[in-house]
């Protein structure tokens, strides 16, 4: 049943990921709703999928690096699914699209589920961890808008458009784009933090106790709130903030993947 | 079932000649209802645009030269001499008119290639002609293939995707920046004739709001009455820079009308705000140092010249993908008409085995007088059935077979062997 679910989301996604790049070429309405069908049906699978994971290792889909890069993947084509609602901009979803791909079949293509059960968390540390991985995946929406901002602007200001500088969304989308990803971001971010705060006060009787994965999430927070401040700055807006931007998903990056393997003590993989 | 089309266009005709022989609407419905009721043309449909006139038909199956009876009718209805047209027009017959009409819709033939108007100039002679009759079935085939041709070639291909005119091509990269123009501003200083193009295509993209500027006050304030737009004063051209997304130049000047030093003031002004600068003046109206200046993005017209010529052969690449598109349609075309005139054949067939039916019962159904009346009737019926069922394979096949259809084009032989065109006149 899992494997079902697990290739009806990838046929969905790389068909919703077929639409977007057709709809870079042709904008027409019925190829833009076709994608946008597409992805939300892989949303749906994708959530059933996460579901029947938990069943089979009886926890959370999120205790190792395959089940969070999977849910990691869920909340981006959800996040970027609700800002495509809210700006009306679709051409974004062709470079979207190809990152969920490949963190979902990275996640379902190489996941060994563990067949220890994790400890039982209760609901507070659900929501602390989806809260960051959300967090995450708006980050890496407003990256990878930026990087297309960076390469369109290159463009214009070069006044070479290429065969491919007709078809990027309009700089001031992306920047607009970049902007509320990385709002939805620092929300998530903020509440999973707190949430996080709170759950090992209860567990330890202390909220911090000089974990990397606390310190750099901070950094991290700060990082992105500095982004959001100097966005709309006269000498920050443009080009600067969206270069602000993809260096701040190195950090996103380190905390992912050296810290929680590596560094963290309380943040590790199962 | 024969298809003709006579016609000129931009490359075998001059200008002088296409208004000449240019039809108005009410021009091409006279000049269809006048060919059918001289039964010249049973369907016809009168394509004219500024760049070709043409007229589509399908003759009587007993006009013997129908091509030269259409040339002798577009003389005489423009009142001209039959030799002041003849080394311009061009002629086509059968399928060849099929590929002409759907290059023309997909923009292969256009002057500019790959352009959108000739889409619905294609699209509204057809539907003057549909709204009084003058089509029939093979038109009405023939020009809904070719409405469909153009939009699969527009959405499939990218022939007509890039701009192909300095004018649009400044509009298009404004675009690039600001997205939806709606809420965006332009300062039009100049107006050049280029200038005046961008002017139009930037109302047709809905800008927000239009401000233009010109040295002498007066003919600033007709620009500005002209174009819709507001108008601003010469001398305070500098502080106006502070407010638009855009700015257009097209003034005659030696010297540079856009200063670094305005600029910069300006981009201080306005908090950094992007700003496109179109400069289609020679010599230049804007410093080039200011494309130096962060969010400031100049073109000049060497540059929008330069990305006309690459969309210009970047449209050029998709002619191949354009005509596989065209050849397709064809295609379909081609297995429409095999399967109509397979039709026609075989009900002449039908006719032809009703009638033998009809003499072997009466010659052979006298040797059996001894037969009751009832017996004979059935005998009769018997012979219909086992007529139907010997052509009702063959119909089937050729409603469902494409490939068969396209194998059996040339019917003649088929009428031949069976001597179905005996006592036609």
């Amino acid at each position: 049943m899992t494997n079902y679910l697990v290739l009806a989301t990838l046929a969905c996604y790389a068909a919703s990921f077929g639409c977007y790049v057709r709809f870079l070429y042709a904008p027409t309405r019925a190829v833009g709703r076709a994608a946008t069908f597409t992805l939300a049906g892989g949303l749906i699978l994708h959530y059933f999928a996460l579901i029947a994971r938990s069943r089979v290792i009886h926890g959370v889909p999120y205790d190792d690096l395959a089940g969070s890069l999977s849910l990691f993947a869920w909340l981006l084509a959800a996040t970027y699914l609700g800002l495509e609602l809210v700006h009306r901009q679709k051409s974004v979803g062709a470079f979207v699209l190809p990152v969920v791909l490949v963190l979902f079949i990275f996640a379902h293509g190489f996941a060994t589920p563990g067949s220890a059960a994790p400890p039982a968390r209760g609901p507070m540390f659900a929501l602390h961890v989806t809260l960051n991985i959300l967090a995450y995946a708006a980050f890496a929406l407003s990256f990878v808008a930026s990087v297309i901002y960076l390469i369109q602007n290159r463009m214009l200001r070069g006044r070479r458009m290429g065969a491919v500088g007709w078809r990027f969304p309009a700089l001031d989308a992306l920047e607009r784009l970049s902007r509320s990803s990385v709002g939805v971001g620092l929300i998530a971010l903020a509440i999973g933090v707190t949430t996080g705060f709170v759950w090992a006060h209860r567990l330890l009787g202390r909220y911090w106790d000089g974990d990397w994965k606390v310190g750099v999430t901070l950094l991290i927070f700060a990082a992105y709130a500095a982004y959001l401040l100097l966005a709309r700055t006269k000498t920050w807006r443009g080009a600067r903030a969206s270069a602000l931007c993809v260096v701040n998903f190195v950090f996103v990056i380190f905390s992912y993947s050296i810290v929680n393997l590596y560094l963290s003590r309380f943040h590790r993989y199962l | 079932m024969e298809l003709v089309l006579i016609g000129l266009n931009h490359r075998t005709a001059t200008v002088e000649l296409r208004e000449r022989v240019a039809f108005s609407a009410e021009q091409a419905r006279t000049a269809a209802e006048q060919l059918r009721a001289r039964g010249i043309l049973e369907e016809t449909l009168v394509l004219s645009t500024c760049n070709r006139s043409e007229l589509y038909g399908v003759p009587p199956e007993t006009t013997a030269d129908s091509a030269a009876a259409m040339e002798l009718f577009l003389a005489s209805f423009h009142q001209m001499r039959p030799d002041e047209l003849g080394g311009s027009l061009y002629r086509h017959r059968d399928l060849d008119v099929v590929r002409h009409l759907y290059r023309v819709a997909a923009g292969l033939d256009s002057m500019l290639l790959g352009e959108a108007e000739i889409l619905g100039q294609v699209r509204e002679a057809y539907r003057i002609a549909l709204d009084h009759g003058a089509t029939g079935p093979v038109l009405n085939r023939m020009f809904q293939g070719a409405l469909e041709v153009g939009k699969r070639v527009r959405s499939e291909t990218e022939i007509g995707t890039r701009p192909v005119s300095v004018a649009f091509a400044g509009v298009k990269l404004a675009e690039r920046i600001f997205g939806s123009l709606k809420n965006h501003s332009a300062l039009i200083l100049g107006a050049g004739d280029t200038g005046e193009l961008v002017v139009t295509h930037l109302r047709d993209r809905g800008i927000g709001r239009l401000r233009v500027s010109n040295r002498s006050a007066e003919r600033g304030r007709g620009l500005a009455a002209r174009f819709a737009a507001e108008a601003v004063a010469w001398e305070n051209v500098s502080a106006a820079l502070e407010w638009p997304d855009m700015v257009v130049c097209s003034v005659a000047s030696a010297e540079p009308v856009l200063t670094r030093a305005m600029v910069e003031r300006a981009m201080h002004a306005r908090g950094n705000r992007a700003l496109l600068l179109i400069d289609l003046g020679v010599p230049r109206n804007v410093d080039p140092s200011v494309a130096a200046l962060y969010n400031v993005y100049l073109y000049n017209i060497d540059d929008l010249q330069e990305i006309v010529e690459q969309n210009k052969r970047a449209r050029a690449d998709e002619i191949p993908r354009a005509e596989a598109i065209v050849g397709e349609h064809v295609d379909k075309f081609l297995s429409w008409q095999a399967g109509v005139n397979a039709s026609v054949v075989l009900a002449s067939l039908r006719e032809r085995l009703a009638g033998e039916r009809e003499a072997f019962l009466a010659a052979r159904l006298g040797d059996l007088a001894h037969l009751p009346e009832a017996d004979r009737a059935r005998v009769a019926r018997l012979l219909e059935e086992f007529l139907d069922q010997v052509l009702l394979d063959p119909v089937e096949r050729l409603r469902g077979e494409r490939e068969l259809r396209r194998k059996l084009q040339n019917l003649e032989a088929l009428r031949d062997l069976f001597r179905l065109d005996q006592g036609k006149p």
